[in-house]
């Protein structure tokens, strides 16, 4: 996601499900899409064999998904860029990028100030960087500007200084020779995948990039999605049918749950919260809207509209211009940074963190050094858990090994419906919003979480008004008027979003009456008379047409019949953000003059005659702006410069550029810096047990990687408590190729103890050929693949078998993650591995 | 069980994409046997909890409320009516025995879980919240030589949750903030 | 009447286990709390079919002349054309049906487990009831026959995402099997082949297969037991006879012998 942001505007999966069937290409890297998102094949094979497309599969195992792959490659887990880079150079040096639509809708054509240098001439570092703060000072990344402030460009794409060329350069070591030494890869196969891939950037054909965890859990997982969008954006494959990068994201809710905001940095919205530079209103808004900031162009110019609405549906009248709308009863923080996962639980850990509250989620599983946060929950005072069963977490205080007499955690556990019994809304990968409503009755006294929250809420309130304490007013004004039993329809109206007073234009023409629910985020205000939750969902619960001839609330339409273009969208059936749009950037589908690239490929065009877009989408662009208006060929609206970004400041540089991860076999081969420059590293109890370790290769010379099976579901706290899975995939197992297991004297079915720096596991060997050891830089490298599902908690050991083989995968992973979001490397560690 | 003629259901994306039984031999005067469907197919229409495919589920219900029967809905545009094995076994959540159905409270250094009641719970949930926030809120902070408003503590933090909808997790968000948390998290960072 | 049947391309199945997790939502099967199954190495479990698995996926590594494959086999009962369980069912309790495939009626069943013994594919599974007595059920794929009657597709074929199912008319399957064969071919599976259209009497379960049938553990020339019309034509009629129960029994006793033999030949 934090790769998609700098790139196009948006964080999001740009195309969705059932548009994979429009692709002519499909390149699937670091996804397992088979087994983690079945739907998707469903779309993958009829594009197979509807249009014949070709389905390229690179995961450092032949895994389910590669049974279907016209092109298969094993990579070494964690070398994505290399390989990116190497196809990078070779669109680049074959002349095989769409030409138009990189002069036109990439910043291919600017210049970049004249200080910039790259890892090219810098040894692996970019200019401005700090070695002792481990972080860059971007200033001689920025463009070069006119005197109003206006970036400049060569179109000819020839100037020493413009992004085209810079990248040349950068990406001119990236030959195949080194990058098959990096990745393992065999030089004819990377130059078959290349040369295949590529095909998708001639107008009219389409490619398209899937991936998941496999690019994002590593210490260069921003980088790596980076390395995709570039590669997208000069096939010309943004913005059009079965192209786009499809971010899979993992829960069935996890793009709403970001939507709203659950993060450390940012509120429901995406807008960002507020930091300690951000002291009142009107200095936020400058902060965010001055030049290089994220609201300085494009429709995020909007963004105080967004904000004050925000504040408005949470404090209502509390919220006026008089007192900033509230502002300053929104916490602030230093770095959002500082607060991020891993941060978390380094602080609670070292027993700053009192009290941990969580709905629905299994820390003793999913959790980075899984040991570490096990030990840091010990050290809470008391820990709320919604849940639905008694997991890993909810019983961390009993798990085998440990003495309760010595953890004095308090442990609340609230009984939770699940998902078939409550009603909602979620939003799948490709940002179609469903309405979900309740079909099941939950267990016992089992309550709804939303119920759960509204219980604890309206306790607080009442306490707060007994006995007030030190700042009460941002709960005492909260707006939480849901009913004593919430109706969650009402919560969806308020973050739709609803008319406080009438809403008029600038000419003073009623656009909404007051108390109306919006039906599109062009009417909020900054003035106090819109409140809305989350501005990307404006029109998700409002009234819209289905197609059948009714009016319904636009997340609960089930129109899957009218599918204009027959692309798939069906626009009556949910509701997609940002404004129903299914396909976002689908400027970039017409050229710069508002005609189709090719008739096939058709999508959204200029009509003259109407003076608007028309086509088989909503424009994600101003409907009535025409290609030749100022702005007609700026098709990323979320970016200030309108284009997308083939260079763009990230936290560690503006391209991509291989290092390898910190825990890692060899030497990187492209530079002598070797990890990413600018990650944190954490050290906490280093030396001890349980502590933030690293391995080196010569204790631990094997590269692990973990991933998930169709079977199970992230840290199994739904999965692993049903009969019929647990009877199909019941025990932890470790991949290894049959060479390994013999060196190690290691059958199919033994059991294996695995470990890290960080601590061991017991596992099931599955010894197979779907793993061959690589040959990395004359080196011969095993790689074992372990899924992260299991604990010790489950069905049978709650009907009392208690010897299954159920390690915790993540009891190895390491305690550090990406530079921008810090999403842990659980994807490319050292482990060694013998017989039990 | 013999009938002489059936109307048949019409499949609605079947992976043939036609009436299963060809309309000219239903029509034909044959006898032949049928044999009762064992429970009911559908009765609501719902979508899958576990991954982000958004695939439709058609569910019927038991006397209890509790799910006897999860299948495809054909009319979802994400599967037409395909599932995968998870999404196949969602009654597995709800008819589950090891569902948990009252509140329970672990107290410090204790071996086990007691059954609480909700208000007790919530009640005691909520004085703890407002003791650690309180005991550890920051009104402000200094940033160079100037005195900044923060309203924060950092020392409660909320976890969760992918897998809740929308609105739980903008309510938890709403409340979390209104208490001055900064440390909120889930599934989504790792 | 139109003789239905169910197309299993394995070049399209991802081994996903919806099938065989559909299988057992549809007919209320049960899995880990029956089986206790442990990973012996290998994604494939259960490791058999059993009373509460009626259907399951093999995972098989080969390697051919195109290469590495990993293979996929749904199995399960193969609804013969000329099905050897039927002839030898003592009660009835399985019966061809005239859409072609083979129904179960558990009612009717007493355990005998001539079915077991007589299939070519070694399929149904004999379910136990009480080990003192001896009491028993068969159990087998039905093709969801009650889904089936009702214009409904049998739940697993209804359920593949990776859309490697179908069920309908059998000259269609096999056509479409067929295509399907030859477009393998083209895309360089040289060793692709349908697998079902002839043997036993044409099988109920067609399958595209991308390896030899040996390889899947499928035997390539699946035989009607001899013996199974012996057992319809003499030996049944026999037992209703006067000679009664002691000849029965001694034929019984003959013939438990060489089913074993049987047994391995098959397997």
């Amino acid at each position: 996601m934090a790769g998609l942001g700098p790139s196009f505007g948006r964080g999001v999966m740009t195309n969705h499900w059932v548009d994979l069937k429009n692709a002519d290409y499909i390149l699937i890297i670091g996804s397992n899409a088979a087994e983690n998102h079945p739907a998707s094949m469903t779309w993958i094979h009829e594009a197979q064999l509807k249009r014949g497309a070709k389905l390229i599969v690179v995961d450092p195992r032949f895994t389910r998904t590669a049974t279907q792959a016209d092109i298969f490659a094993q990579i070494r887990p964690g070398t994505d860029i290399a390989f990116f880079g190497g196809m990078i150079k070779y669109i680049l040096d074959n002349e095989l990028y769409h030409k138009d639509y990189v002069v036109h809708y990439t910043n291919a054509s600017f210049l970049i100030h004249p200080d910039y240098k790259g890892p090219d001439e810098l040894d692996g570092l970019f200019s401005g960087y700090d070695p002792e703060k481990r972080r860059y000072d971007r200033s001689t990344w920025t463009y070069q500007t006119d005197a109003e402030g206006k970036p400049l460009r060569d179109e000819t794409l020839q100037h020493p200084q413009c992004v085209f060329q810079i990248m040349k350069r950068h990406y001119a070591r990236y030959d195949l020779d080194t990058v098959s030494n990096v990745t393992g890869i065999p030089k004819d196969l990377l130059e078959k995948i290349y040369k295949t891939y590529a095909e998708s950037g001639q107008p009219g054909k389409a490619g398209t990039i899937l991936y998941a965890m496999g690019q994002t859990q590593h210490t260069v997982g921003s980088q790596n999605v980076r390395a995709m969008a570039i590669v997208q954006l000069l096939l010309g494959n943004i913005g059009i049918p079965g192209g786009g990068i499809n971010a899979l994201r993992g829960e069935s809710n996890v793009q709403g749950s970001t939507d709203m905001g659950v993060l450390a940095h940012i509120l429901p919205g995406y807008l960002p919260v507020p930091t300690e530079a951000d002291v009142d209103l009107k200095t936020y808004i400058e902060n965010k809207t001055k030049p290089g900031g994220p609201w300085s162009g494009g429709y995020w110019t909007n963004g105080p509209k967004f904000l004050v609405s925000l504040l408005k549906a949470w404090w209502g009248s509390h919220a006026t211009a008089e007192n900033d709308f509230a502002y300053q009863y929104l916490p602030k923080v230093d770095s959002p940074a500082n607060y991020y996962w891993i941060a978390l639980f380094e602080a609670m850990y070292a027993g700053k963190i009192k009290g941990l509250w969580i709905m629905g989620q299994n820390p003793a599983v999913c959790g980075p050094n899984a040991r570490f946060e096990r030990e840091a929950l010990k050290r809470l005072e008391w820990m709320v858990v919604q849940e639905i069963f008694d997991t890993e977490t909810t019983s961390f205080w009993r798990a085998p090994g440990e003495d309760p007499a010595k953890i004095q955690t308090e442990v609340f556990v609230l009984p939770a419906a699940d998902a078939m019994e409550k009603a909602g809304s979620i939003v799948t990968s490709g940002r179609t919003i469903q309405w979900r409503p309740k079909v099941a009755e939950a267990p016992g006294e089992a309550k709804p979480d939303h119920q759960i929250i509204n219980l604890i809420a309206l306790k607080l309130k009442e306490l707060y008004a007994a006995d007030p304490g030190p700042f009460p007013d941002p709960i005492l004004h909260l707006n939480w008027d849901y009913g004593q039993e919430l109706d969650v329809e009402k919560v969806a109206r308020e973050i739709n979003g609803y008319a406080v007073e009438d809403v008029k234009d600038a000419q003073g023409n009623i656009l909404a009456k007051a108390g109306t629910t919006l039906t599109t985020f062009a009417h909020l205000q900054a003035d106090g008379s819109t409140a809305c939750g989350a501005w990307i969902y404006t029109g998700y619960f409002s009234l819209q047409p289905d197609g059948f001839g009714n009016m319904v609330p636009a997340a609960k339409r089930r129109n899957s019949v009218y599918d204009p273009g027959g692309w798939g969208n069906y626009p009556y059936w949910g509701w997609a953000w940002p404004a129903n749009r299914r396909i976002v950037y689908n400027r970039c589908s017409a050229d710069p003059d508002g005609k189709p690239w090719s008739e096939d490929r058709k999508y959204i065009w200029w009509d003259e005659a109407q003076k608007k877009w028309v086509g088989y989408d909503v424009p994600d662009f101003p409907v009535t702006k025409a290609p030749t208006d100022p702005g007609g060929r700026d098709p990323f609206i979320m970016i200030p410069e309108g284009k997308g970004r083939l260079f763009a400041a990230m936290n560690e540089g503006p391209l991509p550029e291989h290092y390898e991860p910190v825990e890692s076999p060899v030497k990187n081969l492209l530079s002598s810096q070797q990890i990413n420059p600018v990650i944190k590293i954490w050290k906490t109890d280093e030396g001890k047990d349980i502590g933030d370790n690293y391995g080196s290769p010569d204790k631990f010379p094997i590269v692990a990687t973990t991933y998930r099976v169709v079977e199970h579901w992230q840290a199994g706290g739904m999965s692993r408590w049903s009969d019929w899975l647990v009877e199909a995939q019941p025990e932890t197992f470790v991949e290894m190729s049959q060479e390994l297991a013999a060196e190690k004297g290691i059958k199919s079915g033994d059991k294996v103890k695995v470990k890290s720096a960080r601590g061991e596991i017991e596992a099931i060997a599955i010894v197979t050929a779907r793993i061959k050891p690589l040959k990395v830089n004359g080196k011969t490298l095993h790689v074992v693949g372990i899924p992260w599902h299991w604990g010790w908690k489950g069905l049978p050991y709650d009907v009392g078998v208690k010897d299954m083989v159920q390690g915790t995968a993540n009891f190895l992973t390491p305690h550090v993650g990406d530079a921008n979001t810090q999403m842990p490397e659980f994807k490319a560690f050292l482990v060694d591995v013998e017989k039990a | 069980m013999k009938v002489t003629r059936r109307e048949f259901l019409k499949l609605t994306a079947a992976a043939s994409g036609s009436l299963l039984i060809p309309a000219s031999s239903a029509k034909a005067a044959t006898e032949w046997p049928v044999f009762p469907l064992h429970k009911k197919v559908k009765e609501a229409a719902t979508i899958c909890p576990y991954c982000s495919c958004g695939c439709g589920l058609i569910i019927a219900t038991g006397p209890d409320g509790h799910i006897i029967n999860a299948e495809g809905d054909p009319d979802n545009p994400h599967n037409r009516g395909a599932l995968d094995p998870k999404s196949i076994s969602v009654r597995q959540l709800s008819q589950n025995p090891l569902r948990l159905k009252k509140p329970l409270y672990r107290a410090p250094g204790s071996d086990k879980f007691v059954e609480v009641e909700w208000d007790w719970a919530i009640t005691e949930i909520a004085k703890r919240i407002k003791a650690t926030r309180d005991a550890t809120f920051e009104r402000t902070v200094t940033v160079g030589d100037k005195t900044v408003t923060v309203n924060r503590t950092r020392a409660i933090a909320f976890l969760g949750g992918a897998a809740n909808n929308s609105e739980e997790c903008y309510l938890a968000v709403k409340l979390a903030r209104a208490l001055g948390l900064v440390y909120i998290e889930h599934q989504a960072r790792i | 009447m139109a003789r239905l049947a169910m197309l299993i391309d394995t070049s399209l199945c991802v081994a996903c286990r919806g099938c065989q997790v559909a299988c057992k939502q549809w007919n209320d099967r049960q899995g880990w709390l029956y089986s206790r199954t442990r990973n012996r190495g290998s994604y494939e479990n259960p490791p058999d079919l059993s009373p509460q698995t009626w259907t399951r996926i093999r995972f098989i590594e080969h390697e051919g002349p195109d290469g590495f494959r990993w293979l996929f086999l749904k199995e399960g009962c193969m609804h013969c054309g000329n099905p050897a369980c039927v002839a030898v069912c003592p009660t009835g309790a399985l019966k061809q049906h005239p859409l072609g495939f083979v129904t179960f009626e558990r009612e009717l069943c007493n355990g005998c487990g001539y079915c077991t013994q007589f299939c070519p594919f070694h399929i149904p599974r004999l379910e136990i009831l009480n080990p003192l007595t001896g009491a028993a059920k068969s159990s087998k794929c039905t093709f969801c026959q009650d889904r089936v009657t009702n214009g409904l597709l049998p739940a697993c074929v209804k359920t593949c995402p990776a859309k490697a199912l179908d069920f309908g008319n059998r000259d269609e399957m096999i056509a479409k099997g067929q295509a399907r064969v030859e477009a393998l071919k083209a895309r360089g599976y040289t060793q692709a082949n349908l697998y079902g259209v002839d043997q036993v009497g044409g099988l109920g379960r067609l399958y595209v297969l991308i390896a030899p049938p040996e390889a899947y553990g499928l035997p390539a020339k699946p035989q009607y037991p001899a013996l199974a019309s012996l057992w319809q034509k003499v030996v049944q009629p026999l037992g209703e006879a006067a000679f009664g129960a002691t000849l029965l029994g001694l034929l019984g006793v003959f013939l438990f012998v060489r089913r074993k033999i049987r047994m391995e030949e098959v397997r």
